[in-house]
């Protein structure tokens, strides 16, 4: 009932089309189009980043992106990290350090700790605080989610 | 011959069964769920703290395309009253009560035209007067909130028992507090004040009902309760309660929040039925904050004695509890409350009264610790006071006064075991308390801009679940395959607590099969068996005891067979790393698999499968409050050390130092993580975290403005664990999950008091707050 455009875009390394609502989020898009449920809304104002994603090499809220600005542009989600091995090791380590209790903010984590690491390897401690500050978790008291990103941090690639 | 070493994984450090799929994105919760041919529902709710309802007119939102249903009141003329109270109807009529209330709900193709609907249902409204504070409503010729309605408990006080807003009343006593009162030396009195804060789970609320062909009604709910709910639904809903199944997909954070029945359950429920389609209703974050429960906030008055040697004489607890429109399970929280009163040091002489009154505010569900965060920040500072008053250190004076293992308190409670003695020791001197506590005291009229201060509290909370409901059980069936893979079917819910893993470990430990032999089915009532819930504190210790009861029957199964087999006795055989093994020497007889296979295809044609219902020899509290209500009771001290910014009134979290009876650790890495993660919610409740309810309206409702803990604001953690292996726990566990929240606010406010010499007694700990504070005790 709305307008809407098509639209192309690389997610996860696949080369994808949709056609999309002009006022539609990347991240409805992406759970609703596309049907990839990882990514998660828990606030839809980029107060929370459990929608986090990567868009061309960038970390974005993904309820605050418009679908159609997505247009050619590449994004990652979490259905995609583990093609990187950065964001397996970082799956991995979420798993064994206990950084994952309900999950919902987990996606996000990854996706916001995979993007830091990326451009900051062998992050201290108190920098992974402040890469991972816009990330609310409500389960862990983030000292596990701390503990993963910075064993991904100290190992050798 | 092969001989396999007896391992254990208790006391590890295991990873959750459930985490590779959540951290990979692969886990779906509710939100993510979608059924065929489903439709979208949304709520429309009251824009009036108090008002009549004139008229509702929905034909305008019938008529856009889309819309499958708009239901009010007058189209489910046989709906029923829900919730603990059973004071409110899932759908408004001819009153709103707060601005919560939910008036119309519409099934729509999407959550877009479903919106839209919304907006195109006319109200009119005639407002009544509000009644938006708590102390208001008790006064004479206070608006009514709810006519005709008798308290729903006690009743014993007339002032309490004659006006009509009074919502439920407690009243508990033990000894004869005049006597506690002439024998006191010292006595400190005060008023604290407990604000409105929520759970904030990351997955906002929502659920997925479907009717079949024949009537059964499916459930994809986030419940806490799967098995009571079927019994409310099916009361709301006038049907059998066989005929409802609830399946929980993974729950994205509970806390408490999912313990009651919430109207937009049922609401969900009548649109399916109105629609014969499945119906998905998902809440914002704004309607989140605006419409799920709260903490009870709390206005509590407590007097406390002690005696010149350090011995405490009585206590004095009066408390109001700001009820709101609707009763839910915030209002009971003084069952919790006054143990902690009564019981966590020894005091002769106690009386304790709450009364909660209705009003316009949004209403309070449980949330966890349950009315034990806001006792224990009374009773621990008043401690504080009184030993600084005594020339005690507060220590000592807390040791003076500690239960000791094998007490049974005057309120019936019995402390089989006891670790608080360690806890406190253990939480001092790992943080240097004493010197630190000496120090900052001595610095707190010396010149500097930030002070720093330590404080510490104690708690007491229930560890082996809690005899609220007529059974406090958890029923289990394991079976296990030709492969020797077990599949454990446990009531027990899982929420994220990382039970379902500790359920397995304790598993293994009985049959001696690695951790990835075990599946856990714990989400679909239609299979699991009965349990009361996630509550209490109560998972590992009433679903991990029940699991260990089926494990052990199906041990005794397989281990008679094998001795017939190998002509032995059973005692002489054993279950390790998969085999069956000659207990004394480890050596292996046959593998389980080769076992199981045997006795399946052989003439006995046996199939290894068992079931057990575990209930905790808890008791029922009796009409005056007094009960053995746990199997266990589980004890902690935190220390918080805190730096104030005398300028700014900013507190900073510096460190805090918690020991913790647990009973004994069953899964390191699970119990880290719940002490962590409950000390950081116990510091956003202490410093950040204020839901700001200004005449009946949330004025915060997102996470812009409602202000939880960010990962750069967390405090150093040193966690200690006391195990005083209890003879009745799980291999002598007892419950956590709540304990760690509960000290903090009260450590913190000794501490502040530590640093400045300034006492704060209402939350949070807003620099606003301290600085006010600071400023006007500076005169």
């Amino acid at each position: 009932m709305s307008l809407t455009r098509e639209i192309g875009f690389v997610l996860n390394g696949v080369r994808t089309r949709a056609t999309v609502p002009v006022a539609m989020s990347a991240l409805d898009m992406l759970r609703e189009v596309v049907g990839l449920t990882g990514t998660k809304y828990a606030c839809g104002e980029g107060e929370c980043g459990a929608c986090t994603i990567v868009v061309d090499g960038r970390s974005l809220c993904s309820c605050l992106l418009f679908a159609v600005d997505c247009d050619g542009r590449e994004l990652t989600t979490i259905e995609g990290a583990e093609r990187d091995p950065l964001g397996a090791r970082l799956e991995q380590a979420f798993v064994d350090c206990g950084a994952v209790q309900c999950g919902f903010c987990t996606p996000g984590m990854v996706m916001q700790a995979q993007h830091w690491l990326q451009a900051h390897p062998g992050a201290s401690r108190d920098a992974i605080l402040r890469a991972i500050e816009g990330n609310l978790c409500r389960c862990t008291g983030y000292v596990k989610i701390v503990d993963a990103i910075e064993r991904v941090a100290r190992e050798a690639p | 011959m092969t001989v396999i070493a007896k391992e254990s994984l208790i006391g590890k450090r295991v990873a959750k069964l459930d985490a590779p799929e959540k951290a990979s994105g692969r886990t779906r919760y509710v939100h993510d769920l979608d059924l065929p041919g489903q439709l979208h529902a949304r709520i429309l709710r009251s824009s009036r703290v108090h008002a009549r309802i004139v008229s509702i007119d929905t034909s305008r939102a019938r008529a856009l395309p889309g819309v499958h249903a708009v239901l009010t009141a007058a189209d489910v003329p046989w709906q029923r009253p829900l919730g603990v109270g059973r004071d409110q109807l899932p759908l408004k009529g001819d009153r709103v009560r707060s601005l919560r209330d939910e008036i119309a709900a519409v099934a729509a193709e999407t959550v877009e035209i479903a919106e839209a609907a919304l907006r195109l249902v006319d109200v009119v409204y005639e407002d009544l007067p509000p009644l938006t504070d708590v102390r208001a409503a008790l006064a004479p010729g206070a608006p009514v909130i709810h006519e005709g309605r008798p308290p729903t408990k006690g009743a014993e006080r007339p002032d309490a028992a004659s006006h009509p807003n009074v919502a439920m009343t407690f009243d508990y006593a033990q000894g004869d507090v005049a006597a506690g009162e002439a024998a006191s030396d010292v006595v400190v009195d005060g008023w604290f004040r407990l604000h409105y804060v929520t759970h904030c789970c990351m997955g906002v609320s929502g659920m997925i009902a479907q009717f079949d062909a024949t009537g059964n009604l499916t459930l994809h709910s986030n419940t806490q309760v799967p098995f009571l709910h079927k019994r409310e639904f099916a009361e709301i809903l006038g049907i059998d309660p066989g005929r409802i199944r609830i399946i929980q997909p993974p729950i994205g954070g509970g806390f408490g929040s999912k313990l009651d029945i919430y109207p937009f359950e049922p609401i969900c429920v009548f649109l399916a039925k109105a629609t014969g389609r499945p119906v998905k209703l998902v809440f914002t974050r704004e309607e989140e904050f605006l419409a799920s429960p709260t903490r009870q906030p709390v206005l509590l008055r407590l007097t406390s004695g002690a005696r010149r040697d350090g011995t405490l004489t009585f206590r004095v607890c009066e408390t109001l509890h700001d009820n709101g429109a609707y009763t839910s399970w915030g209002a009971t929280t003084p069952f919790v409350m006054m143990q902690t009163i009564s019981s966590l040091y020894r005091v002769p002489h106690v009386r304790y009264h709450t009364t909660a009154a209705y009003t316009n505010n949004p209403y309070a569900g449980s949330f966890r610790g349950y009315g034990n965060l806001q006792a224990t920040f009374a009773v621990e500072q008043q401690m504080d006071e009184l030993a600084e008053k005594l020339g005690i250190d507060p220590l000592a004076f807390r040791l003076r006064n500690a239960q000791d293992p094998g007490e049974v308190t005057p309120q019936g409670m019995h402390f089989r075991t006891c670790g608080l003695k360690e806890c406190l020791a253990t939480a001092a001197g790992a943080s240097g308390f004493l010197a630190k506590h000496a120090a900052a005291r001595a610095a707190q009229r010396a010149p500097g801009r930030v002070k720093r201060g330590v404080g510490m509290a104690s708690m007491l909370h229930v560890g082996g679940g809690a005899k609220i409901y007529p059974s406090d059980g958890c029923g289990t069936i394991l079976k296990i395959d030709d492969f020797a893979h077990v599949t454990l079917i446990t009531g027990a819910s899982e929420i994220g607590q990382g039970s379902e893993t500790v359920l397995a470990q304790l598993v293994c430990e009985e049959l001696g099969v690695p951790l990835d032999a075990i599946t856990v089915v714990n989400n679909d009532t239609d299979i699991t068996p009965w349990d009361v819930g996630v509550h209490a504190s109560r998972t590992t210790f009433i679903g991990g005891n029940s699991a260990i009861g089926a494990a052990r029957k199906a041990k005794a199964k397989i281990l008679a067979a094998a001795a017939r087999s190998a002509g032995c006795a059973e005692a002489e055989l054993d279950l390790r790393g998969g085999h069956i093994v000659r207990a004394a020497s480890g050596e292996a007889v046959t593998t389980l698999a080769k076992l199981l296979r045997s006795l399946h295809f052989s003439d006995r044609a046996e199939l290894v499968m068992t079931t057990h219902y575990y209930e905790p020899p808890s008791r029922h509290q009796d009409a005056a409050y007094k009960g053995d209500v746990s199997a266990a009771y589980a004890w902690a001290t935190q220390v918080v050390e805190v730096e104030v910014d005398t300028d700014t009134g900013v507190v900073r979290l510096v460190k805090v130092t918690g020991a913790h009876d647990v009973g004994r650790v069953l899964n390191r890495l699970g119990i880290e993580g719940q002490i962590e993660g409950g000390i950081v919610m116990g510091q956003g409740y202490a410093l950040t975290e204020d839901l700001v309810v200004d005449h009946g309206v949330v004025r915060n409702p997102a996470f812009r403005d409602y202000k939880l803990v960010t990962a750069p604001e967390i405090p150093a953690m040193d966690v200690h664990f006391i195990e005083t292996m209890d003879g009745e726990g799980p291999q002598g566990a007892k419950g956590v999950g709540e304990a760690p929240a509960i000290c903090m606010a009260a450590a913190t406010a000794n501490a502040i008091a530590n640093a400045t010499g300034v006492r704060l007694r209402e939350l949070p700990f807003t620099p606003e707050k301290v600085y006010r504070a600071l400023r006007s005790a500076a005169g």
